[in-house]
């Protein structure tokens, strides 16, 4: 199953803060976490990853990963600088009022996984 | 000779900066054409290497060089140095700080994941002498 990033925004009754002109980015995969090593470890190229770091480093290691688009959970405001750095990187950052396990388990519900069929 | 060498600085506690070097190297190694999967293990490897200086290492800095057929950063500080090189390269070993923690390092997975990616590692370090990596990664290994 492949759900495009506009979607994923509708879905989660998120907002994008960063990335407007990629919604109609597709993607397969999703992880989850709030480790930097899960970021840095895992398939996770071309994959959404799904954190409540709210921190610059987050985008920095989705860079070097390669992580399709970042969802900030839990209302979170990214600080001006992760805005600065997913704009000059070119990531989308979108924010969702919802906690991690929710957002998790309504991506799951519609037919998303994790990467875990990928290892 | 060399298609290219780079050496850059890294600052320790640089939180800001921190990550700069690894994602510059990214598209050093973008532009000239190498396999993606290959830039993301040599990536991932740098940027691993550039935090750990960050954050445990003082200043330092990463040295990059590039052949045709091989890829060596080689990434040194004058930080505090490793006490026991076994135990940093166990998964989950971690010496971070609540502060780095925090922002979500200190997993203990830095090094074996370095050690994963590349295809050689050779860690020099001793207690208060600082520390040096040697990341090497042939072209077209199977990994």
């Amino acid at each position: 199953m492949t759900m495009k990033l506009a979607e994923l925004v509708e879905l989660l009754d998120a907002e994008i803060v960063v990335g407007h002109e990629k919604r109609d980015l597709s993607f397969e995969f999703c992880t989850a976490s709030d480790l930097m090593s899960d970021i840095l470890r895992g398939p996770t190229s071309g994959s959404i990853l799904i954190t409540g770091l709210n921190n610059t480093q987050v985008i920095r290691a989705s860079v070097i990963a390669n992580v399709a688009a970042i969802v900030l959970v839990r209302k979170k405001r990214p600080n001006e600088d992760l805005v600065e750095r997913a704009k000059e990187h070119e990531i989308p950052l979108i924010r969702t009022p919802f906690t991690m396990f929710t957002a998790c388990g309504k991506l799951f519900e519609v037919g998303l996984r994790g990467i875990d069929e990928l290892l | 000779m060399p298609l290219l060498e780079r050496r850059f600085t890294i600052k320790a506690n640089d939180f800001v900066k921190a990550g700069e070097v690894s994602i510059e190297v990214q598209g050093i190694l973008k532009k000239i054409g190498f396999d993606p999967t290959l830039v993301r293990r040599v990536s991932i490897c740098a940027y691993e290497a550039e935090m750990n200086v960050v954050m445990h290492g003082g200043d330092g800095e990463m040295m990059l060089h590039v052949e045709p057929e091989e890829i060596d950063l080689v990434c040194s500080d004058q930080g505090g140095g490793i006490e026991d090189i076994e135990l940093a390269l166990l998964p989950g070993y971690s010496t971070a700080r609540p502060e780095h923690q925090e922002m979500g390092f200190g997993a203990g997975m830095g090094l074996p994941n370095i050690k994963k990616n590349a295809s050689s590692l050779d860690v020099y370090s001793r207690k208060g002498e600082g520390t040096r990596l040697i990341m090497k990664f042939e072209v077209g290994d199977e990994h």
